[in-house]
C-alpha cells in the first residue's frame, strides 16, 4: 500500500466511499457501553463489573468495511454482540437505519435479523455437529419463515455455489469439513437473508494462512457482488488492511483511534495505533527498506483489567510519552484541528499527545 | 502488492489444500455415532452386559412362549410337589426338575422358571417406563435450568438439590403405603404399576435433570446458539432444535445407567409390600415371599435374587461402556 491517500484506491472505492459520506450511516454507535455485572453469594449480589466495551462511537457506511482491532480481550466480540443484539448494552444507543435498536425487544428485533448477520469466529463451534449443512443454511429461511421462489433446498444450493461449495454437499454433516469450509458455510449463512450489514468475528483468525487469504477474498467478492457492509474484526492490523475502507482501533473496552485505512496506516497518531502498526510486516518487497528504518515498537506489560481500568487514559500504563495529566483527564475521541498536523474530519483520536 | 496477494492464491473456486482436507476426510469418513459404536464393539465386557440385556428384553416379550416351551405357567398351584412333612419342595434342590427348571415355590408349588420370565416383564417394563418419565422431566427441566441460567436456574437447581437429599424410599414407602384400591379409573394391578411408574419416575428425573443442566450450560456458550438467535430464533426452538440434539448420547447413556437403579427401586417397593403385591410375580415380590422360608428352601430366595442381580449388572456393563464410547475422557 502506498503512503500518498487513495493513490492506490480503485475507482469504485473512491466512489463508495464518496456515496457513504453522503448518505445517512446505515448503522451507528453512540457512547455505547457493555458491562457484565460480578455477582457474588447466593442472593448474587453486583459486587462490580467487568467493563467490556464501555462508551464508544462509530457509525458503518452502506457498503462500506469497517475494520475493528484490538488485542486480545479489549472487547471486540462485545461489541460485535452488541451491534448484532445478541447482547443489550447497558448504556448508549445503537441504530440501524435511523431506528434505535438498542433496548428492542425479541419480537421487534426478529424482523430486523435479516439486516444484520454475524459470521462468527470459532467454526468448530458456529455450526451444530448434528445438523446437516443443508439445515444450517436453510434455518434463516425456516426460522425467519421466508418462502424461495424456487423452495428452499434450491436457496441453499445457490448459496454453497454463491460460496465456494459443491450444492452436493447440502446433506452432508459439518465434522465431513475442513475450517475453511466451514467458515464458507457460516458464511452462507449469514448472506441466507440478503442482509444489510455482516459483523465478522475474528472469521479467520482460526484458519491455517494459506486459507486466511481465501476466505478473505470471498468476503470481498461477496462485498462486491452484494453490496454488503462489514464490520471485520481482527486481532492485527495486517488482516483487515486489504478489506478495510476505515479501521478503528481498540484498547481495553474504547475506540483510540479511527481513520480512513490509508491514513491510519501511513499515519497513525496513537501510541497505541502505532505500536501495533509496528508489529505488521510491510509486505511490498521494493519498500522493505523502510522496515529496517521503522522501530519496532515493543509494547511492555499486560493489559490491565477491564474489571478495574486506569483512570484517565486506559493505554498510560503502557505508554511511552504518558504524563501527569494522562492519569487524570481521560482524553477524548477526536478530529485534531489545531497543532502541527491537522487531521481530516474522518480521522479521530483519543491522546493528549498524538503523534 | 498487499500481503494477501503476495500469498499467491486468488478467486474462490480453486482450493486446493481444502479439496485435499476434504477428500482425506471422505476416507476417513465416519459419523459420530460410527465412531462411538466402532470403540464399543471393542469394549468385550460392554458387549457382553449388551447382548444380556437384549436377552432380557426378549425374555420378557416372549415370557408366554418360554413358559409353554417349559409346559408351566406361572399360577398354577402344584401342591403335591410339596412335601407334607417338612413344608419344601419334594426332591431337594428347591424342586429342580426336567418339568421344573428352576423349581417350585413355597408353599404353594407354582413354577419359578415360569415366575421369572413373566416377572421380567414388571422388572422392565416399570424400570423402563418410569427410565422414560423421568427422561422427559429431567431433559425438559435440565434444559430450561441450563438455559436461562440466573433465578430460574437458582429455582429448578435448588428444587433438584432438594428432591435427591430427599429419603426417598421411605417417602414412596408411604405415598403407596396410603393409596386406595381403586384411583384415576384404574384398579388392582394396573393401579399398582401405574403409581409405581409415576413414583419411581419422579423421584428419579432429577439425576437426568442435572446432568442435562450442565451439557445444556456447556452448549449454550457455543458459537451455534448464537448465530440461531442472530436469526431471531425462540428459546424454544433453540432449546428443542439446537440443544436437544447435542444431548441424545449422554441420555442414551444415563438412561442405560438408570434402568438398573429403578429396577432395584422397583424390587425393593415390592420386596417391601407396597409394590407389586402377590400373585403377580414381580421379581421383588418373590423375594419377599421367599424370605420368610428360605431357611428351609434357598433355593426360591436365590432364583430372584439371581434375576435382579443379573439384569442390574448387565445393564450397568452396558451403560459404563456406553459412556466411555460416547466419551473416552468422560470416566477413568
Ligand atoms: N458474558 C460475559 N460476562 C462477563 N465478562 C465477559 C463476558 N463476555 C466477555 N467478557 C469480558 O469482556 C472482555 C472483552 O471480551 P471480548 O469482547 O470477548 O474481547 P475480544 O473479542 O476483543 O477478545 C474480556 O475481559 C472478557 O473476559
Ligand atoms: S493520552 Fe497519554 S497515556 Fe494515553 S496514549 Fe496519549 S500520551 Fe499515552
Ligand atoms: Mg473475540
Amino acid at each position: 500500500m502506498s503512503t500518498d491517500n487513495y493513490s492506490s484506491a480503485t475507482v469504485a472505492d473512491a466512489g463508495r466511499a464518496a456515496s457513504g459520506a453522503a448518505s445517512e450511516p446505515l448503522l451507528s454507535a453512540t457512547g455505547v457501553q457493555m458491562h457484565f455485572p460480578i455477582r457474588r453469594g447466593l442472593l448474587r449480589r453486583t459486587v462490580g463489573a467487568v467493563r467490556a466495551v464501555d462508551g464508544v462511537d462509530f457509525e458503518v457506511r452502506p457498503g462500506e468495511t469497517l475494520g475493528l482491532v484490538g488485542e486480545s480481550g479489549c472487547g471486540k466480540s462485545t461489541t460485535g454482540r452488541l451491534l448484532t443484539r445478541l447482547l443489550e448494552p447497558t448504556g448508549g444507543t445503537v441504530k440501524f437505519e435511523g431506528r434505535d435498536i438498542t433496548h428492542m425487544k425479541p419480537g421487534e428485533l426478529r424482523p430486523l435479523r435479516r439486516d444484520i448477520q454475524m459470521v462468527f469466529q470459532d467454526p468448530q463451534s458456529s455450526l451444530n455437529p448434528r445438523h446437516t449443512i443443508g439445515s444450517i443454511v436453510g434455518a434463516p429461511f425456516e426460522i425467519q419463515g421466508i418462502k424461495s421462489p424456487n423452495g428452499t433446498k434450491r436457496a441453499v444450493q445457490d448459496l454453497l455455489a454463491l460460496v465456494g461449495l459443491s450444492p452436493e454437499h447440502y446433506n452432508r454433516y459439518p465434522h465431513e469439513f475442513s475450517g475453511g469450509q466451514r467458515q464458507r458455510i457460516g458464511i452462507a449463512r449469514a448472506l441466507a437473508l440478503k442482509p444489510k450489514l455482516v459483523v465478522a468475528d475474528e472469521p479467520v483468525s482460526a484458519l491455517d494462512v494459506s486459507i486466511q487469504a481465501q476466505v478473505v477474498n470471498l468476503f470481498e467478492d461477496l462485498q462486491a457482488e452484494l453490496g454488503l457492509a462489514y464490520v471485520f474484526i481482527a486481532h492485527d492490523l495486517s488482516v483487515v488492511r486489504h478489506i478495510s475502507d476505515r479501521v478503528a482501533v481498540m484498547y481495553l473496552g474504547k475506540i483510540v483511534e479511527i481513520a480512513n485505512r490509508d491514513d491510519l496506516y501511513s499515519s497513525a497518531r496513537h501510541p497505541y495505533t502505532q505500536a501495533l502498526l509496528s508489529a505488521v510486516p510491510i509486505p511490498d518487497p521494493d519498500r522493505k527498506g523502510e522496515e529496517a528504518k521503522r522501530e519496532r515498537i515493543l509494547l511492555t506489560g499486560d493489559v490491565p483489567s477491564p474489571i478495574n481500568p486506569p483512570s484517565g487514559c486506559r493505554f498510560r500504563t503502557r505508554c511511552w510519552k504518558a504524563q501527569e495529566i494522562c492519569s487524570t483527564q481521560e482524553p477524548p475521541l477526536v478530529q485534531l484541528t489545531s497543532g502541527p498536523r491537522p487531521t481530516g474530519a474522518d480521522h479521530k483520536v483519543a491522546c493528549h499527545f498524538p503523534d | 502488492m498487499t500481503l494477501i496477494e503476495e500469498a499467491g492464491v486468488g478467486g474462490i473456486p480453486p482450493q486446493p489444500e481444502e479439496l485435499a482436507v476434504a477428500a482425506r476426510r471422505e476416507i476417513e469418513g465416519r459419523s459420530l455415532g460410527r465412531i462411538a459404536w466402532d470403540r464399543l464393539k471393542r469394549d468385550k465386557v460392554a458387549m457382553a452386559g449388551g447382548v444380556l440385556v437384549i436377552l432380557l428384553i426378549l425374555m420378557a416379550i416372549f415370557a408366554p412362549q418360554l413358559s409353554s416351551l417349559e409346559g408351566q405357567d406361572p399360577n398354577s398351584l402344584n401342591g403335591t410337589l410339596i412335601d407334607p412333612n417338612y413344608s419344601t419342595p419334594i426332591g431337594g434342590m428347591g424342586g429342580i426338575s426336567a418339568h421344573h427348571w428352576l423349581g417350585v415355590d413355597l408353599p404353594n408349588g407354582r413354577d419359578i422358571f415360569s415366575r421369572i420370565v413373566y416377572g421380567a416383564r414388571y422388572s422392565l417394563g416399570i424400570a423402563g417406563v418410569s427410565t422414560l418419565v423421568a427422561i422427559v422431566f429431567g431433559v425438559v427441566i435440565g434444559m430450561i435450568a441450563g438455559y436461562f441460567g440466573g433465578w430460574i436456574d437458582n429455582v429448578l437447581s435448588r428444587l433438584m438439590d432438594l428432591m435427591l437429599a430427599f429419603p426417598v424410599l421411605l417417602l414412596s414407602i408411604s405415598i403407596l403405603g396410603v393409596l386406595p384400591n381403586t384411583a384415576f379409573g384404574l384398579s388392582g394391578n394396573s393401579l399398582r404399576i401405574a403409581l409405581l411408574i409415576v413414583v419411581i419416575g419422579f423421584f428419579s428425573w432429577p439425576y437426568i435433570g442435572r446432568i442435562v443442566r450442565g451439557q445444556t450450560i456447556a452448549l449454550r456458550e457455543r458459537e451455534f446458539v448464537d448465530a440461531a438467535r442472530s436469526l431471531g430464533a425462540s428459546p424454544f426452538r433453540i432449546i428443542f432444535k439446537e440443544i436437544l440434539p447435542n444431548l441424545l448420547a449422554p441420555i442414551v447413556v444415563y438412561a442405560t445407567l438408570l434402568i438398573p437403579a429403578n429396577i432395584l427401586f422397583e424390587a425393593a417397593l415390592s420386596y417391601l409390600g407396597v409394590g407389586m403385591r402377590e400373585p403377580t410375580s414381580s421379581w421383588g415380590a418373590m423375594i419377599n415371599a421367599a424370605i420368610q422360608t428360605f431357611q428351609i428352601d434357598p433355593e426360591f430366595l436365590i432364583v430372584p435374587g439371581m434375576a435382579i442381580f443379573i439384569t442390574v449388572l448387565a445393564f450397568n456393563l452396558f451403560g459404563d461402556g456406553l459412556r466411555d464410547a460416547f466419551d473416552p475422557k468422560a470416566s477413568r
